[in-house]
């Protein structure tokens, strides 16, 4: 079994609630925190555990806190991304229902580490039955003197408060996130100024991932030293992967970062296999932005080694071979899956999503949605193939945000791995409305690679 | 048509979301108001609903408005008292959303977009919501119903007409 540090008390009756939570161990970092370490050992600290962003970027919390801009005078505000609205990421959702001390503690800790008196967890809209919860876990919680003001007599005050969107994928691009707690629509800002420098109402503002702000209780806990011992390299601590798609076990896993993305699959203790015993064609390792890979590349990298569930691995042979950890949104899917359909729900999706600032995003993402329907449907044309690519190419590196190159990325990768498939569905329109392209020579074993010259 | 005017209540938890904001920057509420007033006036936002939102929050309406048709979740017309909101994104079309959102049409008899004559359902299609584990899925008011089959749809639906007639 592996070691667990967010979800090992999750599982424990009543643990949503305050007494549980405490008589547990709940609020023992805090105390070490705002009593023994001060904000200087909590930033030591965080640095030193090497934690790394866990909503997509993987930007280390530490170097990110330490940009906080100090004028004398202003506020600083630290935002919680509770936005999750990356397809196949639920994690945040299911740390926020099971167990939502243990953000409002990290919340306590980051605050107070970044000299910040007032918090806001932004939700996504939809996720309506959570805030109550949230509400409910940040009352006990004042009520027992770990919010408010004068904190377990320290004399650090903080309020948090839970703010709902509004159903707007891109209010998870942090400037984008700020607009929206703003009261306006949420166009990304241009950066710099960074949110550390002018964030909220123009204020420095840190803005983090809920498992990100989660994840340093267990490191204050333990200490920095200890939490780097989980996990392998530049992949320290634990993972949060929700796994969906055409698997036995569908779920939120907690993984140390330091198992194989076959184990993963395949094992009992994760997702237990493919369902109805069919073969794995293809998988999305880190949320629908990031490159799919065939099973070939995905459970070995080009150079044949196993591939880990780590950032480095899952990104080994960069955008050619490999794909991205991102933010742990585990999509399988197996031998009866048809690429060209999927990529076209995720050009829907980008399309939808774009919030229109940029023209090569709020037009290019329709034009692929368009030319991926007329393929799909059985009105494509070869030359479509490239015309997708040309405009994936055209979109990537041209926008103010990340919307862009997210959208870009799913349809440079199905071509650049299933380019037979497309060709396929153009060469066979009435075909491939009635049945799908099938597995084909995706699990196939790669050729083994050629000896490195000496 | 009746005139847009939040309860005491309401208008006490508009202060109270004010509250959580600096001094002056009350706009922050905006969205949290717009859920509110939605819930409270038909399941929609009319001209008349943001119009009185705008000058609650000491806003020029066309700041109103540009959010209010920013953000999926903000209805710009009417619907029927049971919205189905079905996702129809990757993970959940390869656990088989676009057999259920056929059946829901069919059993309905309305397309997406649509509402039922008698005024109790509208079909919407949504993008990821955030539940690719348990799909396929839809969101129904507050709530999601999660792992659907043509037979759970069934169950739902009743459950919406008996709570309809209970009404």
């Amino acid at each position: 079994m592996g070691r667990k540090l967010l979800l090992d008390k999750a599982h424990i009756e009543g643990i949503r609630y305050y007494d549980t939570y405490r008589s547990n161990g709940g609020y023992a970092a805090a105390e070490k925190a705002l009593k023994t370490l001060g904000p200087d050992g909590v930033l030591e600290e965080v640095k030193k555990s090497g934690l790394r962003g866990r909503g997509g970027a993987g930007f280390p919390t530490g170097l990110k806190w330490s940009f906080i801009a100090k004028p004398e005078g202003v506020p600083r505000y630290l935002v919680c991304n509770a936005d999750e609205s990356e397809p196949g990421t639920f994690k945040d959702r299911y740390l926020m229902e099971f167990i939502p001390h243990l953000l409002i503690e990290g919340l306590l800790i980051s605050s107070f580490a970044l000299g910040a008196n007032s918090c806001y967890i932004y939700i996504r809209g939809e996720y309506a039955w959570i805030p109550d919860i949230l509400e409910q876990a940040i009352a006990e919680a004042k009520n027992k003197g770990w919010l408010g003001k004068n904190i377990q007599g320290t004399g650090f005050d903080l309020e948090i408060y839970v703010q709902r969107g509004a159903g707007a994928y891109i209010c998870g691009e942090e400037t984008a996130l700020i607009e929206s707690l703003e009261g306006k629509r949420g166009n990304p800002r241009i950066k710099p100024p960074f949110p550390a420098v002018k964030g909220l109402w123009q204020s420095p503002t840190v803005v983090n991932n809920v498992e990100t702000l989660a994840a340093v209780v267990p490191i204050i806990n333990i200490g920095g030293d200890e939490y780097i011992k989980f996990g392998t390299g530049k992949s320290t601590g634990t993972k949060l992967i929700s796994a969906c798609g055409n698997i036995n076990k569908p779920g939120v896993y907690e993984i140390e970062m330091n198992i194989s993305v076959e184990e993963f699959i395949y094992s009992d203790e994760y997702c237990g296999g493919i369902k109805n015993n069919k073969r794995l064609k293809a998988c999305i390792p880190g949320g629908s932005s990031v490159p799919v890979l065939p099973a070939n590349l995905l459970l070995k990298t080009a150079k044949g080694e196993t591939r880990m569930m780590t950032y480095e691995s899952l990104a080994d042979g960069g955008f050619a071979t490999g794909s991205m950890l991102g933010s742990g949104g585990f999509i399988v899917m197996d031998e009866d899956q048809c690429i060209v359909r999927n990529t076209l729900t995720f050009a829907r999706f980008y399309h939808h999503e774009s919030c229109g600032q940029c023209s090569p995003c709020r037009e290019g993402t329709g034009w692929m949605k368009k030319v991926l329907q007329n393929i799909e449907y059985g009105k494509g044309k070869m030359s479509d193939i490239d015309l997708l690519w040309d405009i994936q190419r055209k979109i990537e590196g041209n926008t103010i945000c990340p919307l862009g190159d997210a959208a870009a990325w799913p349809v440079a990768a199905a071509i650049r791995h299933f380019r037979d498939e497309f060709e396929w569905h153009v060469a066979n329109p009435q075909e491939s409305q009635t049945r799908n392209f099938g597995l084909a020579h995706y699990a196939d074993p790669l050729p083994a690679p050629a000896p490195a010259a000496v | 048509m009746a005139v847009v005017q939040f309860s005491e209540e309401k208008l006490n938890k508009v202060k109270e979301i004010i509250a959580r904001y600096p001094a002056g920057k009350q706009k922050s509420a905006l969205i949290p108001v717009l859920h509110l007033a939605q819930e409270a006036f038909g399941g929609w936002l009319s001209a008349e609903t943001m119009d009185y939102v705008a000058t609650l929050l000491q806003l020029e309406p066309i700041e109103v408005y540009e959010v209010a048709t920013f953000y999926s979740m903000f209805n710009l017309k009417p619907v029927g008292t049971y919205l189905f909101e079905v996702c129809q994104t990757g993970p959940c079309m390869v656990s088989g959303s676009d057999q259920i959102i056929d059946y829901i049409k069919n059993k309905l008899g309305i397309g997406v977009g649509e509402t039922t004559a008698d005024g109790l359902f509208t079909l919407k299609t949504v993008e990821c919501l955030g539940a690719c584990g348990y799909a396929p899925m839809m969101q129904l008011g507050k709530h999601y119903r999660e792992h659907l089959t043509p037979a759970k749809v069934d169950e739902i639906i009743s459950e919406c007409r008996a709570k309809a007639n209970a009404n």
